[in-house]
């Protein structure tokens, strides 16, 4: 109950403070409070001053895209593991692990290098609906009546992946100069050059999968009791789980559009909210959005500064701190897995 | 809603259950009543865990129909047929670290209370099965019995605003309790049934159980009902050697109509 009461304002502060971050650091050095007034200046009708012109241009053009893009993505990866964790009854589901963004990887990149014509809403939307056969494929897969075996998930998350990383392999020897480009940093996840429509679209799905996720929060906790029991508690499991698993394709597809594959956040960030308050999804699921967007935002202002004047892409960076907490999770849970 | 008195709380006409190409249960015709403690008995494979879930359409009926206060069950609106059944699982698989207050308060999800009574609604079902000492203990960490009951106080929270009698279904309720447990669990079943006049149907494998607790005994063999009625009339020697294969003692209990075996 404490630990609610601090998570909330800490949370919160963290996330302003790492927002402020993202908009200061960068090969123009600006302050922190000259960010601020340049985002208010943004924001705000009102011309706050002390703000050059050429710094509010990179603001404006360059970080506050940047860094809505990391807060959104990061908070619609946070929610979507949670959710598939809830919907899987299973702590090691996560959109990067079962597969589904190498599935919306791969309908993004038929895109790319098969309708170059097409657009980013094309792919944006191939890459919705590449995730969503995948997140049906593999969820059949991995699904007996007793729930899902977390051994059948991962072995299906493996095949895809494989499946995926063979048609984009693929679609790469068939590419040209330019969309050999656009592949290879969409299978390594970044938030460089954001570009407004797609903040748009990013946070459109935000505001779409946390106010869908937290109207089911309820459903979602009864149904960690079972399908059955969920049943006899008046739920339509089934209607739930094809809403559940279609927003989660809308929010994986849209953000691996935008930005790539984007590991770990989905695993990672739900467990560390569960440690601290536990699985309820009320609390579980605006917890992990927060985090996970405070999160991604520091990724990327590391993936910016680490080699700085040069750039890592994001989904390295998370990669480099998720998989080994991943190979941590799996160790404790060995017992249970087989 | 008014219903009929004699309007009974569960209703099977002719019901028919295969799994496979093999028939399970065979011609069912059930009619129980609100107030009592009804016990499926039977030996394994007898069909009454499949009865007891084709009750709340876990399994899919080959013929016939279940009725509930007299309207087929499948017609139903769920959450209001939630607010009058409840089932008791045998096994609840539940990982996930939630407090014992927040699963009893999973039994909320079909009801329309404020938070308020909603709280006090589960502590006072956590206080029937004397657990609300464990309130904010984690459930994955209870014994086998614990989380037994915690589950029995949800299901009991699910049918507090029952707007008839409520149908409880408990399958094998006992099977994870010590002998102190076991009485206990089955007391209060009883207790709801004659008490709060609850429609109790429990699958049992104690036969001795069932005679205690039980006012109907309800035998299956090969998934047909081989007998029915009061302990006294269906604990016979003679059912007994014909269904379970085996001769037994039967006394009365002194002073009772219960019929005890040895």
């Amino acid at each position: 109950m404490d630990n609610r009461r601090w998570l909330w304002p800490s949370l919160l502060a963290a996330l302003v403070i790492t927002s402020l971050m993202s908009v200061s650091i960068g090969p123009l050095q600006i302050s922190p409070t000259v960010s601020f007034h340049a985002v208010m200046n943004w924001l705000t009708p009102l011309d706050i001053g002390s703000v050059a012109p050429h710094e509010q241009l990179v603001i404006n053009n360059v970080r506050l895209p940047r860094t809505l893009l990391a807060l959104a993505v990061g908070a619609v990866l946070a929610q979507c593991g949670a959710v598939m964790q809830g919907l899987f009854r299973n702590p090691l589901a996560d959109p990067g692990i079962i597969g589904v963004s190498s599935g919306a990887a791969l309908g993004a990149a038929i895109c790319i290098v098969l309708i170059p014509q097409g657009g980013e809403y094309m792919v944006a939307l191939s890459a919705f609906i590449a995730g969503l056969v995948t997140t049906l494929v593999v969820y059949r897969l991995a699904s007996s009546p007793s729930g899902t075996s977390v051994v059948l998930l991962l072995l299906a998350g493996v095949a895809i992946a494989a499946l995926a990383g063979a048609g984009i392999g693929l679609l790469t020897y068939m590419a040209d100069d330019m969309a050999l480009r656009d592949l290879t940093l969409w299978q390594l996840g970044s938030i460089a050059g954001a570009q407004w429509h797609y903040v748009i679209l990013s946070l459109i799905a935000l505001a779409l999968v946390s106010w869908q996720f937290n109207r089911s929060a309820k459903a979602l906790n009864a149904l960690l009791l079972g399908e059955a029991e969920a049943r006899h508690l008046g739920l339509d499991v089934d209607k739930l789980k094809l809403r559940l698993i279609v927003l989660c394709a809308i929010g994986v597809g849209i953000s691996v559009a935008a930005t790539g594959i984007i590991g770990f956040i989905g695993l990672v960030v739900p467990h560390l909210v569960r440690m601290m308050v536990g699985p309820d999804h009320k609390q579980l699921l605006p917890l992990s959005a927060m985090l996970g967007a405070a999160l991604l935002a520091l990724a990327d202002i590391g993936a910016r500064s680490l080699v700085a004047p040069s750039e890592l892409p994001v989904g390295l960076v998370t990669a480099l701190l998720g998989a080994p907490f991943f190979i941590v999770l799996l160790l404790k849970q060995r017992h249970r897995l087989v | 809603m008014q219903t009929d008195s004699l309007t009974p709380a569960l209703e099977v006409n002719r019901l028919s259950v295969r799994i496979g190409h093999k028939p399970v249960l065979t011609d069912i015709n059930l009619k129980l009543q609100p107030g009592q403690v009804t016990a499926l008995l039977g030996p394994n494979g007898a069909g009454k865990s499949t009865l007891l879930k084709s009750f709340c359409q876990e399994v899919a009926l080959d013929a016939g129909e279940i009725k509930v206060y007299g309207k087929n069950v499948n017609s139903w609106d769920r959450q209001l047929l939630a607010k009058s059944l409840a089932v008791l699982p045998q096994h609840a698989s539940l990982t996930f670290p939630f407090k014992v207050r927040e699963v009893v308060e999973m039994g909320l999800y079909p009801l329309t209370l404020n938070q308020q009574q909603g709280k006090r609604l589960v502590d006072e079902q956590l206080e029937q099965v004397a657990l609300a000492h464990l309130k904010e203990r984690s459930y994955p960490t209870l014994s086998g019995g614990e989380k037994q009951r915690v589950q029995l106080a949800r299901v009991l929270t699910q049918l507090a605003q029952s707007e008839r009698p409520p149908i409880l279904l408990l399958d094998e309720p006992t099977s994870a309790l010590d002998l102190a447990q076991q009485h206990r669990v089955l007391a209060l079943a009883r207790s709801l049934a004659h008490e709060q006049n609850y429609a109790v149907i429990v699958v049992l494998h104690d036969l001795n159980q069932a005679s205690r607790y039980a006012d109907r005994l309800v035998v299956l063999e090969n998934g047909c009902i081989v007998s029915d009625g009061k302990p006294s009339d269906t604990l016979t020697p003679e059912t007994i050697r014909q269904v379970w294969h085996y001769d037994p003692v039967v006394v009365m209990e002194p002073g009772k109509q219960t019929p005890l075996l040895f």
